[in-house]
């Protein structure tokens, strides 16, 4: 008897055009993501995957078929609802400058539905986790890069969700602060949470993921298990595996 | 209620630390009203108190051209000084330059010899036609006109009644004439200088009284103009905070973090609203606290608020909430904080144009006059004038609250649908 893995992210026949925009457009494009793994999407810029993200999260809304997160129906259920199933960390830092580490975590902790009680504990969790509580109270704006990447990260997990979207969390960053990150992420999948993982440094996307999706032109091109895809397209590392069924051109 | 509470916190967090907006908002509008209020309290002093310095070239010798002057100078209005500059425009011009003084006069040679033939043949016709004289009256020339040179300074409104001011003492002293002409050629003697001047100078008085809806009869000052109308041009002015920050939330990608979370963004806007409708309650405060406190130190009329405290509140809260919808909606459609604060700052100032703060809607015309009603200031200047300077009450004020809530509402909508379109909610 086969055992039915329960899936983070089925999508199924999803179609979807930009409203004036022909660049980027998906058809029949079918994707699943088993729960409490970590998944990888790559591609060439202009591939597509901020626009499958924004589908993922709500940003956008599919033209066709289902997208559907931990069995929840997007478009169909209550938006707040599903809202509250995944975290998303953006590529920019989006948060308020002005404010503190602690301030922007109270602020959006109250909107992602946390009691002031839980919000003051995840706050310090996280603080401390992401060596930020030296800092805590002074303005994000006089911080490093590295120290905002830990903040935007901190700001999509405050609410413990079980699905976490990632675009580039650790663009720009030193080793060590990548390495900081990557290492938070790993336990956090330890206990159960889906990552949804996207980013150009391929070296460090073979350390994170299990399961990879190679998406171009709006079509996912390969998708398994990362030793799998090495082995069937004979490849040593992920960024030549990358190069081999993408292309050496320039994409723009 | 905890999520409204904690974005309200945010967003005042967000504005005091905004030290460039604080700036815009409070201590720009203070300057301005301290500037215009006693620009124009200056004005209104000039003409009432300090008189306007008006230099007077007689090239004449006689009588008449002294008692004109002696009748420009009982005016009131003048700080007269004699001059001699022979008749020429260029030499009067220099000395009113050299003088400060903002106009010039010059009486003609010949002036009181024409007066007095003038009288006397005005005199001559008037016994003519009571049959106490058959000979027949010669016709003779008129008067040499009367030079009046102004600094171009001077308000139209201003000098319009300076020339009224002249013409009657010129009046004066032509009637002054023409009755000693009349009393000497029926009594051959001269007219007695009592009853010349019961009959020049026993005027009906005119009573001036300010109409207001309360009864009251307290005299408008430069205050109770200027400090509510640039109060409404410091509401409006929370754009340049406000509407920035919905760009500057836009630009960083806040606003898609926040949609990502479950909660509607319209709690976003509320709080926003509720934010910035606090600020500009503060800036009123500031404003008319200033304007009844401070003004008398520096020498400005004191402010009188009005009576219906009440009134004045409901005005300052639709006033304010316009002025807040306004900052929203234009940050909603601004691609940039560039952008936002450039438009916002030229409109508001057309705004304010239209809506009769810079120049008296009363004073408009035909389309202009129109044109007026679709400045959201235009309806809190007239509610504010109501209430300061009519003594008007609540109900008063009904017929400009209700436009200026149709517009605020039609902020409204436009923000959401700016909102919907961008797939921001």
């Amino acid at each position: 008897m086969a055992v039915t893995v329960p899936l983070a992210i089925d999508i199924e026949n999803m179609g979807f055009k930009h409203p004036g925009n022909t660049d980027v457009s998906f058809v029949n494009l079918n994707l699943k993501v088993e729960k409490g793994s970590r998944f990888g999407l790559f591609g060439p810029n202009g591939a597509g995957k901020t626009t499958l993200i924004s589908l993922m999260t709500g940003l956008l809304t599919a033209n066709e078929g289902h997208i559907k997160l931990l069995g929840h129906e997007m478009g169909r259920q209550n938006v707040n609802s599903i809202n509250k199933l995944f975290g998303f960390v953006p590529q920019d830092f989006s948060f308020y400058q002005e404010m503190s580490p602690v301030e922007n975590l109270e602020f959006f902790g109250a909107w992602a539905g946390l009691d002031k009680k839980t919000i003051k504990r995840r706050t310090d969790e996280l603080l401390t986790i992401l060596g930020l509580e030296a800092v805590r109270d002074k303005q994000v704006q006089k911080f490093s890069g590295g120290m905002k990447r830990r903040v935007n990260l901190a700001i999509g997990v405050i609410h413990d969700p079980e699905i976490i979207f990632l675009d580039e969390p650790t663009v720009g960053v030193d080793v060590q602060t990548g390495h900081a990150i990557i290492t938070y992420l790993h336990e956090l999948n330890k206990k159960g949470t889906t990552l949804i993982y996207t980013s150009h440094q391929l070296s460090e996307a073979e350390d994170l993921c299990q399961q990879v999706a190679l998406i171009d032109a709006g079509k996912i091109i390969a998708q398994d298990s990362l030793d799998k895809l090495l082995k069937v397209h004979c490849q040593e590392t992920l960024e030549h595996l990358f190069l081999n069924l993408t292309g050496k051109d320039y994409r723009n | 209620m905890f999520k409204l509470w904690a974005t309200i916190v945010k967003d005042v967090r967000v504005l005091l630390r905004d030290k460039v907006g604080i700036t815009l908002m409070f201590v720009m509008p203070i300057i301005l009203v301290v500037v215009v209020t006693s620009i124009q309290n200056s004005t209104f002093q000039l003409v009432n108190k300090n008189k306007l310095p008006v230099l007077i070239c007689n090239s004449d010798t006689g009588q008449a051209s002294l008692q004109l002057i002696k009748t420009i100078n009982k005016i009131g209005m003048f700080k007269v000084a004699l001059v001699n500059s022979d008749n020429n425009e260029s030499l009067m011009a220099d000395a009113m330059h050299n003088n400060d003084a903002l106009l010039g006069i010059i009486i003609p040679s010949n002036f009181s010899a024409k007066v007095e033939a003038k009288s006397k043949n005005i005199a001559g016709k008037a016994l003519t036609s009571f049959g106490l004289q058959t000979d027949t009256v010669k016709k003779v020339g008129d008067v040499d006109p009367i030079t009046i040179y102004y600094n171009p300074v001077l308000q139209e409104s201003l000098r319009l009644s300076v020339a009224g001011g002249i013409r009657s003492a010129l009046q004066l002293v032509e009637s002054r004439e023409t009755l000693r002409s009349l009393y000497f050629s029926i009594n051959e003697k001269p007219l007695p200088e009592e009853l010349e001047n019961e009959m020049l100078n026993n005027k009906a008085a005119i009573n001036e009284i300010p109409v207001s809806k309360d009864g009251t009869h307290t005299t408008p000052n430069a205050s109770q103009h200027n400090v509510p109308a640039w109060t409404i041009f410091a509401m409006f002015f929370v754009i340049m905070s406000l509407g920035g920050s919905v760009v500057r939330e836009k630009v960083s990608g806040s606003f898609i973090r926040l949609k990502t979370l479950p909660t509607n963004y319209w709690v976003g806007i509320l709080s926003k609203q509720i934010t910035y409708l606090g600020v500009t309650m503060v800036q009123a405060a500031v404003i008319f606290s200033m304007g009844i406190w401070l003004f008398p130190y520096i020498g400005l009329p004191a402010l009188n608020i009005p009576s219906d405290v009440f009134a004045l509140l409901v005005v300052t809260l639709a006033c304010g909430w316009c002025a807040v919808s306004y900052a929203i909606c234009v940050g909603v459609f601004a691609e940039t904080q560039e952008q936002c604060n450039g438009f916002g700052a030229v409109s508001i100032v057309i705004l304010a144009s239209i809506g009769g703060l810079m120049v008296p809607s009363f004073a408009m015309t035909g389309f202009a006059k129109d044109i007026a009603n679709l400045s959201p200031m235009h309806w809190c200047l007239q509610a504010y004038y109501t209430l300061f300077l009519e003594g008007g009450k609540l109900r008063d004020v009904l017929n400009n609250i209700i436009p200026l809530i149709i517009i605020t509402i039609i902020l409204q909508l436009i923000i959401f649908w700016g909102l919907k379109r961008k797939n921001l909610i």
